[in-house]
């Protein structure tokens, strides 16, 4: 008999409506999934789709419209819950923080004394490269820096999910490819659930183990996508021939949705 | 450097240009003692303790305007930040706010407070909390929706969100304010005292000018320059020293 697979988060028949001015906005919904534990899960969709929604809903930033979130088995609230770590698509760095200070953020507010703060900013610092850093401040550093930072403050919590939207996306090819590798190490180091949304096909056929493919808005998922990747793995995989097939079905899904998003009148 | 020597002269100049026409008598001590001698004059004045009690007055109802002008400000514009019909109602007030010309309000204050302090000290606060909550209103609106949302992923209550996001977030404006406050604190007091009161640096000016004490005015209204210099500049390094630190995103 088999062991049933533990779910770490589910969502269903979760709608997100936005109420303005200008009218209502169905952005997200109906979506029905679960997350397994520690697994690493993508979302890709064309831009506008629902996918910060998405991840705000998850990380009970903003409430659903309708239907059910739950975490380790317990529907959320209106607080993000304990072991949820968020790093945002803009930047999200303190100005005012020197990158050290900016890591521990979050520690400094837990009941650690400080050679464990220390040990575990020293262990940031290093996993994100930022070890000469430390003193700088954010206006000092390059967007893919600041958003490394983002991260290790985020890491440095030790959430057993990790919610990232479009971490990479102010950055070069060759630096995506190797933050990427960065994340599949902290992603096996940590055991943590990472969920990550995107909207590059390679990187989310290269780093997930399944690839959720959403539609043009209001954004409901199409189709689930395993890719039968290793837990050993890295960016040397978009080599394999398999990565060819997975980004071909990717993109043959979300083609037609891309092009939904861009035609006229669709905003 | 350069620079240094080129504000120095910029002041020394004038001064030793000023200094000579004096000496000549082309412009008579009736209307402007030579500027050493209302250097020698302050001195004078500050050893003999003279003025004293008035400087004291004077710094005191200045420190309590700005004091109260910050704090109300402060708050004050938190709380329109989230208000918006009471802002959106108000928003125009601020805009013309320093057109009012507030001293006419003068005799008012005197009638409902007064010959204390408080008439001085309520002029020098109304001219300084509109800046002041003008500047506080800027910040909050400057500050990024994703600056907004951290502070609930690592679970903060409204008063640590305050206190280690949105404050620190909004320093630089605030430091604006209080820049202005501080100048309109003095502007406020200091004009008030010369208008109607009898206590103050502003009304021994006055007197000094109505028996034409040219002896005592001047070097009192060159301790008034001082101060303010001193305060503002300070305030100035202290603020470059930050946003240098900080940088500007
Ligand atoms: N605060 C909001 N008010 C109204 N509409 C919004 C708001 N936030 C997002 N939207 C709309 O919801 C849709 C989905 O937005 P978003 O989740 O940011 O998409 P994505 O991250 O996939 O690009 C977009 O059409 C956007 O215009
Ligand atoms: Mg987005």
């Amino acid at each position: 008999m088999d062991t049933p697979i533990p779910i770490h988060v589910s969502l269903r028949g979760v709608n997100r409506v936005y109420e303005s001015k200008l009218g209502r906005t169905h952005a997200l919904g109906p979506i029905d999934i679960d997350l397994r534990r520690g697994e690493f899960f993508a979302v890709v969709g064309p831009s506008g789709c629902g996918k910060s929604t998405l991840l705000d809903v998850i990380a009970a930033l903003a409430p659903p419209s309708s239907g059910e979130v739950t975490f380790e088995g317990q529907p959320i609230g209106n607080t993000v819950p304990n072991g949820v770590g968020v790093v945002f698509q803009e930047n999200a760095s303190f100005p005012w923080l020197n990158v050290a200070d900016n890591i521990t953020f979050g520690l400094r507010r837990q009941p650690l004394d400080k050679a464990e703060i220390e040990k575990r900013l020293q262990y940031a610092l290093q996993l994100m490269g930022l070890q000469d850093f430390a003193q700088a401040y954010p206006s000092q550093l390059s967007g893919g820096m600041r958003q490394r930072v983002c991260i290790a403050r985020t890491l440095v919590m030790q959430p057993r999910l990790i919610l990232l939207d479009e971490p990479f996306g102010a950055l070069d090819q060759q630096t995506r490819l190797l933050m990427g590798d960065e994340l599949l190490r902290i992603w096996r180091a940590t055991g943590a659930t990472v969920l990550l949304i995107t909207h590059a096909l390679d990187e989310a056929a290269m780093l997930a183990d399944r690839v959720a493919v959403m539609s043009a808005r209001p954004g409901r998922i199409l189709e689930v996508i395993e890719t039968g990747w290793p837990r050993e793995r890295d960016s040397q995989i978009v080599s394999a021939p398999e990565f060819g097939q997975i980004t071909a079905r990717l993109w043959t899904l979300l083609r037609a949705q891309s092009m939904q998003a861009l035609a006229p009148g669709s905003v | 450097m350069r620079i240094v020597l080129y504000r120095l002269l910029a002041v020394v100049l004038p001064l030793a240009l000023l200094e000579i026409l004096c000496r000549n008598q082309i412009i008579k001590p009736l209307t402007l003692p030579a500027p050493s001698r209302i250097v020698l004059g302050l001195w004078a004045m500050i050893e003999n303790g003279t003025f004293n009690a008035a400087i004291v007055k004077t710094l005191t109802n200045v420190a309590l305007a700005f004091g109260l002008s910050v704090v109300v400000g402060i708050a004050a514009g938190a709380a329109l930040h989230r208000a918006r019909l009471l802002r959106t109602l108000l928003e125009p007030l601020f805009a013309t706010y320093y057109a009012i010309p507030i001293y006419a309000f003068y005799p008012l204050f005197l009638i409902v407070f007064g010959l204390g302090d408080a008439p001085q000290v309520l002029i020098g606060f109304m001219l300084a909390v509109v800046s002041m909550i003008v500047s506080t209103l800027s910040g909050l609106d400057s500050l990024p929706p994703v600056l907004a949302k951290t502070p609930r992923v690592f679970q903060l209550g409204p008063v640590e969100t305050i206190r280690r996001v949105t404050l620190p977030y909004a320093a630089p404006y605030l430091f604006t304010g209080v820049k202005l406050a501080i100048a309109y604190a003095f502007i406020g007091v200091i004009g008030a005292e010369f208008i109607m009161s009898s206590t103050g640096l502003g009304y021994e000016i006055r007197f000094a000018y109505d028996n034409l004490d040219n002896n005592v005015m001047y070097p009192l209204i060159l301790l008034i320059l001082l101060i303010s210099v001193t305060v503002n500049m300070s305030l100035d390094r202290w603020d470059r020293a930050l946003q240098a630190r900080r940088g500007r995103v």
